[in-house]
């Protein structure tokens, strides 16, 4: 066992894991963040993607032992506290309001690799789009409904500056 | 807040998108029980044989397991779904590779894995049969080739069930089509085919077990939460399996992520499992696949072969039709017959066929068991229809657009199963728009003559075919479903129904048709989680059924809601009592022209009305059933009637490109035209749309299961391909809008309609691109590299229609000729 200390939605945390134990599971099991999922166990999928000092990485691949002093950011951390209110993040609005979310299972990791997209492309075009969610597969949607979320979340930043 | 005016046809937020989108919503993997343990499954290693030992490793405590195998079976040992050949564990023959054995259960699911693999069976290893062909000639009488042979079956061995639908009532219809083809112009054959294809759900199967015992210990009931479409069908295969009565047999659906047919009957396979462990452990067990152990051990769409005789004229009138469908079922009949049906049915597609026969069968194998995936049949046999449509184009020197036109069904037209098409049928319309939105003409002619000088050739095609919505024949009369809704104490309608949400909207749209049936806000209607000991049986959430059927039933029982409040009905004014006075509705009163404040009024209104009524009465739950229009009529054994209450029609076209140095064939545009009756909620209905393309252009281009010895060997997203966000192109959806009386407010059904239409378009748009009639699908580019590059320049004879001149549009230089 190896004690791991990482950020993690903001949150201090540290966990007695073995060193090669996948993050992926430490979150499902240890911490009970149970937002990022496992569809394939083999970084095909994304649906278990998540942010780690903001780069985009598929938490079935990364052995606890790398997530040393990083900082995480799970789909739990997306949205925002307002005065006990819970604040969507203007992405999640945008799945919720253009149908980027069929049965939800990929929506997570989705979620997260928009907001990875936004960073770097505040208002991206169709083929960064298509390109950045590449590696986040989607068997409902056809992604049409999708590729509109993350535009109109990214036509906010354009209106309110870049996403939070 | 409540949004303002209708409610069906605009589209409010989905019921349960804010836990999707927040991470919140809870699959059967992220639930975890109390003193909860964890099941794996043994299984076999080789196609056909016997098992002659197990064995286990002495290097495993295996006291700290339990170990369930056939012997524990308190019932049967068998999972029903419409016969009772599927053995729940095998205990002597194995029929198939990876087929469950022996089950196992421990508290940590880490040392599961080093278990399975330390349980050693041998086996009396048997010749398998892996193809049609092969199952054909065990039928034929070759009984080292016979598979299956189900006693009290009756009918041939290897044979899961056959169907024979005759255009007519004529005692010399036979004679009648003979006589056709001997006088036609020409006859044009064709054989087609097309592979199994995976469901990949990014969510595996899963389900957790509980079993209950009575306080003398004997087993009292057994609950099973998980991923599924059809609660009840689980209810029946516990039945069986622990003989319990069915109000012992509880099955809850959890969040469901992704389905596509593939939770419709395998839930009961791995519901049985994870009950069995329970019972013998004490514990509650989850067992969750991996997606090696899904792709491996779960269904996949029916692999087919179809052949098509056709008899036409000079002018290009189809005189008559001989079509041969035939169905790989893999190792036990499951769901193969009505597949099979909807197969037969939508053989002929959207024309008019003066004498027809289809003989339909589906075959035993040695590979796990096919089953459900949307379409259900009818993306096998439409895509050799619109293949073979093509085809007698080129034969009779007609554009695939007018050999269409001189054949399509129109109202009041009968199908091969003789029903009469009372709701209204504009084929000709379809077609018209879906190449008017595509610029089909001018691209067609574009890109003839941009070929002649290019290396990569484009190409677009089409495919004309409709969907019947709901069950087929006299299915929905024997689902006999019920919905309930019942008043909750606030005055707030919660929808009773086993219909699950797996993210094609079923929680929406029926809170739509509830809300504005009672002329409330979408946000008042609650839905119930499907739980077996609260929810009706409304049947299963499969056959494009849920909005036309169910929300019918929905519909009924909301106005039930209002008659035992005592406030108007739909069509009666509620807000006006002016008008009411008068006894005449002004448009005001229609619901879908009020405002929000008018909803609100209503909303107020009813929630006053409704919990006053549970103070006097206690309680208000009302109910619908179904019933059968009288006008519907089916009958099983001749084959004939009215197959489905009503169709949903469609028209779609694909643009490609095929690549003659790599020999990629992508699509590149795409248009879906269709008729699905009122569109409920237009953004979840464009979603259904663009999501079945997708799977389309994948079911034609990319998604290629390979099996060795019966067992698939590609079981890993890694080399299962499916379509990335990176590979889709543009999915243009258009709707027409003819209501339909069997449906609410007028909606048909939509999910498996879109499943259909692709892979042919696709196909044809390659053959316009290359000149090669290609007939099979999945088409890799090592597929068309073979062709291209190894098959010598083919003749262009009447019913042949290879020919590796690109870019060559025969259809346009005959018709120039005309």
């Amino acid at each position: 066992m190896t004690t791991v200390h990482f950020k993690i939605n903001g949150e201090e945390k540290s966990v007695a894991a073995p060193p090669m134990k996948r993050l992926l599971d430490v979150l499902r099991e240890d911490l009970h963040l149970t937002g990022a999922k496992e569809g394939c166990g083999e970084g095909e999928c994304g649906s278990c993607s998540i942010l780690m000092n903001g780069e985009l990485v598929n938490s079935c691949l990364v052995p606890i032992l790398q997530a040393e002093g990083t900082h995480i950011m799970t789909i739990e951390g997306v949205a925002h506290l307002v005065e006990k209110n819970e604040k969507l993040h203007p992405i999640q609005q945008s799945f919720l309001e253009k149908g980027g979310a069929q049965c939800g299972i990929c929506t997570p990791g989705m979620i997260l690799a928009t907001h990875y997209l936004l960073d770097k492309y505040p208002q991206p075009t169709l083929l960064q789009i298509q390109e950045g969610l590449a590696g986040n597969l989607c068997r409902c949607t056809g992604y049409m409904r999708i590729f509109d979320a993350v535009q109109q979340a990214g036509r906010q930043n354009l209106t309110t500056g870049v996403a939070e | 807040m409540p949004e303002p005016g209708p409610i069906v046809g605009t589209s409010p937020i989905r019921k349960e998108g804010l836990a999707k989108v927040t991470g919140r919503a809870q699959y059967v993997d992220d639930i975890t029980l109390p003193g909860m343990w964890y099941g794996a499954t043994v299984r076999s290693t080789i196609a056909r044989g016997c098992i002659t030992s197990i064995a286990y490793d002495p290097a495993i405590d295996w006291s700290q397991f339990t170990i369930v195998t056939a012997a524990d079976i308190p019932g049967e040992n068998t999972i029903i779904h419409l016969t009772k050949d599927h053995p729940c564990l095998a205990s002597e023959n194995i029929n198939h590779p990876a087929e469950p054995i022996l089950l196992l259960a421990h508290p940590d699911k880490n040392v599961l894995h080093a278990a399975v693999e330390a349980v050693h069976v041998t086996y009396e290893d048997f010749p398998g049969v892996f193809t049609i062909e092969d199952s054909e000639t065990g039928a034929a009488g070759d009984t080292s080739k016979v598979v299956w042979d189900h006693r009290g079956h009756g009918g041939s061995p290897n044979t899961f069930k056959t169907f024979l639908m005759q255009k007519g009532d004529d005692p010399l219809a036979d004679s009648a089509l003979q006589a056709a083809f001997q006088s036609a112009d020409f006859i044009v054959e064709g054989e087609y085919r097309t592979g199994a294809q995976e469901h990949l759900y990014i969510e595996n199967n899963g389900v957790i077990a509980e079993a209950f015992r009575a306080p003398n210990g004997s087993l009292d009931s057994i609950t099973v939460s998980g991923s599924m479409q059809c609660p009840y069908y689980l209810v029946h295969a516990l039945e069986l399996v622990f003989n319990l009565p069915a109000e012992k047999c509880r099955v809850i659906q959890t969040e469901t992520g992704g389905a596509f047919g593939g939770k419709e009957d395998f839930p009961s396979v791995i519901g049985s499992h994870a009950a069995l462990l329970a019972m013998k452990s004490g514990h509650p067990v989850k067992i969750c696949y991996d997606r090696a152990e899904d792709l491996i051990a779960t269904t996949k769409r029916h692999p087919s072969r179809t052949r098509h005789r056709t008899a036409v004229s000079r002018d290009g009138k189809l005189l008559a039709g001989e079509i041969e469908v035939a169905i790989d079922g893999g190792a036990y009949a499951t769901l193969s017959a009505v597949v099979l049906s909807r197969a037969t049915i939508h053989a002929p597609g959207p024309y008019h066929w003066p004498h027809l026969t289809v003989r339909a069968k589906a075959m035993a194998t040695n590979i796990a068991p096919h089953g459900a995936f949307r379409g259900f049949g009818a993306p096998q046999s439409l895509f050799a229809l619109e293949r073979h449509m093509d085809k007698i184009a080129k034969a009779v020197g007609l554009t695939p657009e007018e050999l269409r036109r001189r054949n399509f069904l129109a109202t009041g037209d009968h199908t091969a199963t003789g029903q009469h098409l009372t709701d209204p049928v504009d084929m000709q319309g379809l077609l018209t728009r879906a190449l008017h939105e595509s610029n089909y003409h001018a691209k067609r002619a574009e890109f003839d003559r941009t070929n002649l000088t290019s290396t990569i050739k484009r190409g677009i095609g089409f495919a004309a075919f409709m969907h019947g919505s709901g069950f087929t024949g006299s299915g929905e009369r024997r689902l006999n479903s019920l919905v309930k809704i019942k008043i909750t104490p606030e005055g707030r309608p919660c929808i009773l129904v086993s219909s699950t949400e797996f993210g094609q909207g079923t929680n929406t749209i029926l809170s739509q048709v509830c809300a504005q049936t009672l002329r409330i806000p979408y946000d008042e209607v609650l839905v119930a989680q499907p739980d077996t000991a609260i929810v009706p049986n409304s049947g299963p959430t499969v056959a494009s059924r849920t909005a036309m059927i169910v929300g019918k039933l929905v519909e009924r029982a909301s106005e039930s809601v209002l008659a035992t409040l005592g406030l108007p009905p739909h069509s009666a004014p509620l807000l006006s009592s002016r008008s009411a006075a008068e006894g005449s509705a002004s448009p005001l009163d229609e619901p879908s022209n009020y405002t929000a404040d008018q909803f609100r009024t209503t909303a107020d209104q009813f929630r006053t009305t409704a919990v006053a009524y549970l103070a006097a009465h206690g309680s208000l739950t009302a109910e619908a059933r179904y019933e059968a229009p009288n006008n519907i009529f089916w009958d099983d054994d001749q084959y004939k009637g009215d197959a489905y209450p009503t169709y949903a029609w469609a028209v779609y076209v694909a643009e490609v490109t095929v690549d003659t140095l790599t020999y990629i064939a992508e699509v590149k545009n795409f248009h879906a035209l269709q008729d699905v009756g009122k569109v409920i909620h237009p953004i979840l209905a464009k979603g259904q749309i663009e999501g079945g393309v997708a799977q389309g252009i994948g079911y034609a281009l990319y998604e290629k299961c390979v099996y060795v010895d019966g067992l698939m060997r590609n079981n890993q997203m890694t080399n299962y391909i499916m379509p990335t966000s990176a590979d889709l192109p543009p999915i243009h959806v258009h709707f027409e809008e003819t209501p339909s009386i069997h449906g609410p407010q007028g909606a048909k059904g939509i999910g498996e309609l879109p499943m259909d239409g692709p892979a042919p378009a696709i196909l044809n748009a390659i053959e316009h691109a290359t000149g090669i009639a290609f007939t099979e699908i999945p088409l890799l580019p090592e597929d068309i590299f073979e062709r291209m590059s190894c098959t010598p320049v083919g003749s262009n004879e009447v019913g042949g229609t290879e020919d590796f001149k690109p870019a060559i549009d025969h259809d346009t230089r005959v018709e120039a000729n005309a």
